[in-house]
This record gives structure tokens, sequence and C-alpha cells, in this order.
């Protein structure tokens, strides 16, 4: 930690050493360059910068995202990771600033902010397997990862993608779900908790779909993000399944106000979510998981 | 610092700081007496600094009395404390327009102003140090608070009363400063008009005293000086075992002293308000009517609120319980983790501000002595101390 303030004697004489920088509450902005929806209540906006910047992300991250005159809110980036001139974010509309948001048509500016936090651990997962565990929306901040697992394909051994959703119109990224199972680069199993008439999938929690799972579990990183509740009995499964705790990632979310680490909004104990997350692996945060309204 | 000889000025030289500092373009502010309890605001002149009176503090309980002599510092601390000018209660952030569909995005500016803090107590100093950290020393610096912290210039004040619920001593943060202000001084007071002996900390506090009637002070002032700061010292109203708080609180995060708390606190907040080192904010947004112009600001906000911990669905602590441990928690063990400091400076504002009197050395103390480690917790691990992010990269 840079103890910028604690060994200068004198306020007058220049407390911080460090010089001021752009302004990190301050956002940037950018233009809705296309709006596609991706399930039935999940929409996928593609941003363009009016600076253009690198918009280069570690799968994992998100950015603040602003709808003018109503607030901003953390929302996971959802694209390619490699495609370096547009940001891409999957949302869904619950409130004031999601559902401003998720109704952007092309052309409406937006402001953002980020990336921001920890991402998936890419560098551990190479020459094992890995196991992708995704909850409703928490596919959207996984999606990266995929894509960046898919790019290297070569370098990972068997990877496997269980999703869980509510019901078959929420499912999403549905097309290009089924584009990566067919071509066999990755298992996917998909399951909802209530089906409708035409699907004949799985149906049931997330959980239930672990052991399908053809991987080595001592040789296996798993990612999972969704509800914190679905998060905790993944958890469970994949070690009884054999995967132990320190190979085990969640992302966690917390309220957020600044994502710089000043807010102290995403109080977590002994960590703040947007500084030191909001990946974590598991054996780090389990202590978190056995009491309640931390 | 201390090897310098030691100056003494009276009142009158006082009065010439505050006009010095004046003419050097700095706002003034410092200790007043306002609807009956001692707060910082602008001050000019030595006249209006609260001469003869005392603070008597205790749980829920704040009174000014009248003390035997004329001492214009003889109080301990208020429920003003100095982040309201470094980190103020609302802050504007920036300002959007738009026009023929182009937006356009200007940044507040960090307001240059530059404030002199007259009567800054150790473990003011200390707090002051806490939001250092937190707001310049991550990878994120406030540029807000950068600006004030860096244009302001610290008048110290080694403390000669301590209040009824101080505990600087327990930890570690006082009555003595030590570091991190301009000039300090000890008001002796006894027998007439004050002294007060001037310790420089800084070139621009040397520079300053050098401007200033001044003598240099004598020996038996100095040691009369020293005297005052041991007596504070020896006479803290409130005590804390503050060395292992950190793993006592982690280690009983389900403590049933955190439901006999809730039974008492309003989750009203007014600790967080008065801490000196809480720092934590909401944002605002707003737009004119037309929607051509937008703003947003930020506000202090309170762990003590359900909208702090609110995520889609509910509030992630809804209960009072849980929101007083988070409160404590913070302040005396995960602040370790965040920020690698306590966070707390012992200056007993949240025990005296209290409506219903809570006590954080007390509720250390009870937990303390009906130790329950939580259950659920995996074993030789404390339950919240070992969490560590994800390396970057
Ligand atoms: C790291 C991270 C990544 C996220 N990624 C996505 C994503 O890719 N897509 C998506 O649709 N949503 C995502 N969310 C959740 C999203 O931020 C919330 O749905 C959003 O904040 C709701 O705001 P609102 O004003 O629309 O709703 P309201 O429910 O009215 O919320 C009011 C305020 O509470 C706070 N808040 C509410 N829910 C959350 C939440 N879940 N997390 C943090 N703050 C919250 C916000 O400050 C919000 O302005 C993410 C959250 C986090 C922390
Ligand atoms: S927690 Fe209480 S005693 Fe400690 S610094 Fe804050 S107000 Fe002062
Ligand atoms: S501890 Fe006291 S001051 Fe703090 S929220 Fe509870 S009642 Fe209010
Ligand atoms: S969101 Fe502000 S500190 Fe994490």
């Amino acid at each position: 930690m840079s103890m910028a303030a604690e060994g200068a004697a004198s306020a007058a004489a220049g407390v911080a050493g460090k010089p001021a920088g752009p302004d990190p509450w301050l956002p940037r902005l950018g233009r809705i360059v296309s709006r596609r929806r991706d399930s039935r209540d999940a929409w996928t906006l593609e941003i363009r910068e009016q600076i253009p910047q690198s918009a280069s992300f570690r799968p994992g991250q998100f950015n603040m995202l602003t709808a003018f005159g109503i607030g901003e809110v953390p929302i996971s980036l959802s694209g390619d990771p490699a495609a370096m001139d547009r940001l891409i974010h999957t949302i869904r509309p619950v409130g004031p600033v999601s559902t401003a948001l998720a109704q952007m048509r092309p052309g409406a500016a937006i402001g953002l902010r980020g990336p921001f936090g920890s991402g998936w651990p890419l560098r551990q997962a190479v020459g094992g397997d890995v196991l992708v565990v995704a909850g409703g929306l928490g596919l959207a901040p996984l999606r990266p990862v995929l894509y960046a697992l898919l790019a290297g394909r070569e370098r990972y051994g068997r990877i496997t993608l269980l999703y869980g959703s509510r019901s078959p119109d929420d499912v999403l990224f549905h097309r290009e779900i089924v584009s990566w199972s067919r071509r066999q680069r990755i298992e996917v199993h998909v399951t909802v908790d209530h089906a409708a008439s035409g699907w004949d999938g799985h149906v049931g929690v997330v959980t239930t779909l672990v052991p399908r799972a053809q991987c080595e579990p001592q040789r296996t990183v798993a990612l999972v993000c969704g509800p914190e509740v679905m998060m905790r009995l993944t958890v469970a499964a994949l070690h009884a399944h054999g995967i132990p705790h320190e190979a085990i990632y969640l992302s966690m979310e917390r309220n957020m106000k600044c994502a710089l680490g000043l807010c102290g909004r995403c109080q977590l104990q002994s960590v703040l979510v947007c500084r030191d997350g909001p990946v974590f692996r598991y054996d780090r945060v389990r202590g978190l998981f056995a009491h309640k309204e931390l | 610092m201390e090897s310098a000889p030691l100056a003494a000025i009276t009142l009158g030289g006082l009065q010439a700081l505050f006009d010095e500092l004046k003419n050097q373009g700095y706002r003034v502010v410092g200790p007043v007496v306002r609807d009956g309890a001692i707060v910082y605001d602008d001050i000019g002149a030595v006249s209006e600094l609260p001469r003869g009176w005392k603070d008597e503090q205790d749980g829920g309980h704040y009174r000014l009395v009248r003390r035997s002599n004329d001492a214009r510092f003889g109080y301990a601390v208020g429920p003003h404390s100095w982040k309201k000018y470094l980190h103020p209660p609302l802050q504007p952030l920036w300002r959007a327009r738009r026009e023929d569909d182009r937006m356009s995005v200007e940044p507040e500016r960090a307001v240059p102003e530059r404030f002199a803090f007259i009567g800054v107590r150790a473990c003011e100093l200390r707090a002051i140090a806490v939001q250092d950290r937190v707001l310049l020393g991550g990878a994120h610096a406030d540029l807000h608070y950068q600006a004030r912290r860096n244009g302001a210039f610290i008048v110290a004040l080694n403390c000669s009363q301590a209040g009824g619920t101080c505990f600087c001593v327990s930890m570690n943060a006082g009555p003595k400063v030590d570091s991190g202000f301009d000039l300090a001084l000890t008001e002796i007071a006894e027998g007439g008009e004050p002294l007060y002996i001037v310790a420089a900390g800084s070139e621009a506090g040397r520079k300053l005293l050098s401007a200033l009637p001044h003598r240099e002070a004598q020996s038996q002032e100095v040691a009369a000086a020293a005297a005052i700061v041991a007596r504070t010292a020896a006479s803290m109203g409130r005590e804390m075992q503050a060395d292992d708080v950190k793993e006592l609180l982690q280690h009983n995060l389900d403590h049933p002293r955190w439901d006999e708390v809730a039974e008492r606190c309003l989750a009203c907040g007014n600790c967080t308000m008065v801490c000196p080192t809480c720092f934590c904010t909401s944002v605002q947004d707003s737009s004119d009517l037309a929607g051509l112009e937008f703003s947003r600001s930020r506000r202090w906000d309170s762990c003590f609120t359900s909208d702090f911990s609110y995520i889609h669905g509910g509030s992630v602590r809804t209960s009072t319980r849980s929101r007083y441990r988070q409160w404590i928690t913070h302040k005396l063990a995960s602040w370790f983790d965040q920020f690698g400091s306590s966070g707390c400076v012992g200056c007993g504002r949240c025990i005296t501000w209290c409506p219903v009197g809570i006590d954080i050395a007390e509720e250390v103390r009870a937990i303390r002595e009906s130790e329950r480690p939580s259950a659920a917790e995996p074993s030789g691990e404390s339950a919240a101390g070992g969490i560590t992010p994800v390396k970057q990269r």
C-alpha cells in the first residue's frame, strides 16, 4: 500500500506525492451502436466510445454504466475480449437504471467508467479441465471467458458449461450455446427450473448437472457465477464431485457506487468487492459464507 | 522536529498567527461555541475561541460547563471533525449537457480552497491519516480530497483535558501529537492569560512561526507542557484492550451480544456521521426537466441505512444486529485488512453522540468477557481475516 500521506510531516508541504491524474469519478462518453434481445428479459448493447480507446479487459471485469439523469450501475463485460473496438454488455432490467440502460436505442448517449475488478483465472486453467457453471444472468460475465477459452482451445483439456435458467425463454445466448456445443469444442448442459411445452432438455436446478460434467476433478478449475444461493449450493456440489475449494472461483455482487475503493458501499468484511473482486477464489471467501448478512 | 527549541507565544501571538494565515490566503477554521456545543467554523479572532469552557461527556451525554480557568482549548472534541472540510457531506462530481444531440461531460473542479485548521487533536490527526490512506492511498485517488488535503495548514494541539469518552491512549493515537502537523501548540492556562508552547512540524510551520511575535520557551515551561499532556494521558474516560480486538471480533461474528446491542441501537447512524474516519458515500444523479443538463454528486452515507447494502431483491444487511456488527467490525477489524490500520482512533464521539449511549469500548469488553467463537467458522483460520483477492493478471 502506498503510504502517500503517512510520512509527510507537513500538511502544507504536500501530502500526496501522486500527481493528479484524470478524475476517476468522471464517466467517458459512448454511443449505443446496436441493441439486441438475448432472452425474454435481457438485452445486449454494443457501445462505441466517443473518443476511441483500447477496449481491452479481462474476462470477469465490469464497467460502471451511466444512464444520464438516472444513475450509474455496475454491469459486466459480456463480449469477446479480443474485439478491441466495441464494448458489449448484457443487461436485465430490474430497476430504474438497468431499465433505462436496457431500453437504450442505437445512437443514444451513455456514460462509462472502467473496466474494473479482478478477472477469471485463465492462467491457472491452462493445461487442465475447465468447468463453467452459470445461473441465470450469471452467464453474461462468463461469456468472455468462454470466448477466451475457445480462442486458445488447444491449451485446455475438457471444457464444460453447465447452465441453469428459470425457463426456456430465459436462456441467454441460445444460438451461441447451440453452436458451441454443436462444434463439440465444449460440452454444454442446460437445465431450466420450469419447463414449457417444447422443451425436451433437462429440468431441475443447475447443481443436478454437476455429476454429468466430464472433467477430471483434481485437474479442474471451476468458474461459478449466479445468485449467491446458487453459488453456495454449486460449491457444495462441486466439492462433493471432488473439486477442491482452491480450484473454485466465484464472482460476488454487492452494492457499488464508485468501483474505485472510495465509497465503501461494497464492503464485505475484510474485502471491498469492487477493489479486491468481484472474482474471488472460494477458499478465500469461504468464512463469509458461514455467516448471515455480512 | 523536537530538536529545534520550542517557542512560546501569548494570545497576541495566536492572533498574529490567525492574521498571518489569513494574509497568506488560508480560510481559517477553528473551535467556536454554537448551540451549546463546541464545533468547527470560520474564525477570525482569538476572542471567538471557547474561553473558559469544558465539555462534560459520557455515553449519550454532552454538556458545556464552566472551567476554573480561561483556557481557550480546555475541551476535548465536539460533534464536528475536520472531515467536514476535507471530505465534505456533499460533493458535486460532474455536470453533463446535451446540445444538438451531442453530450459533453465536465468534472466539477476540485475546489482549490486552502484551509488552516486550528486546534487539531492527536486523534484527529490520526483520523486524517486514516482517511488519507482510504481516499489517497489506493489505486484511485479522490481528487477533491487530495486538493483540499494538500492545501491544508494544520495547527495541532496537545490535549490538556481528556474527555469522558476519550480512549486515544488505548488506540495509540494520542493525546500527544507526533507528526502530520505544521505547528503544534500546548496550552498552559493556569494563572491568568494562557501561554502556548509551540513546536514546528514542517518548513511551512517554521517559516510562519518565525514571522510571529514569540520567544524561546523556558525549560520549566516545556516541562509544564509535558506534564499537562502526561496528566491527560492518565485520565482517559474510556479504555479498550485493542491489541487483539481484530481477531476477537472476527472470531465472534455470531456472538449473542450482537442481538443484545441491536435491541438498544436505533440504527440512526449518528455514530457514523460524527466518526472522523467514516468515509462512506452514496451518489445521486439529477437532470433538468428538459433533459439537457445532468449532474452527479456524492454525499455521506451510513452503513446503518437499508439502502447501503441494497442489491436487487433486498438489502444484504436487513437486521440492526448485522448493521451494528458491520460498523464495529469495520472500525476495529476489517479496516486492517482493507487499509492496513485500525479505523478507530479512540476519539469517543460515537459514544457521546449515540442517543442511547451505546459504547464501542463496552461492547468490545462484553464480547471479550463472554467470548464464544462462531461455531460455523472453519477451524484454524480467522473467519473473515483470511480473504485475499485473486491476484491481478
Ligand atoms: C460486479 C457486478 C456485475 C454485474 N453485472 C451485471 C450484468 O452484466 N448485467 C446485469 O443486468 N446486471 C449486472 N449486475 C447487477 C446490476 O448492477 C443491478 O441489476 C443494478 O445495479 C440494478 O440497478 P437499478 O437501479 O436498475 O435497480 P434497483 O434494484 O432499483 O437498484 C437501486 C440501486 O441499488 C444498487 N443495486 C441494486 N442491485 C444491485 C446489484 N445486483 N449489484 C450492485 N448494486 C446493485 C444500485 O446502486 C442501484 O442503482 C452486476 C452487479 C455487479 C456488482
Ligand atoms: S469509532 Fe468512535 S471512537 Fe473510534 S474514531 Fe470513530 S467516533 Fe471516534
Ligand atoms: S450505535 Fe448509537 S449512534 Fe450508532 S446507529 Fe446505533 S443508536 Fe445510532
Ligand atoms: S464500490 Fe465504492 S468502494 Fe467498492
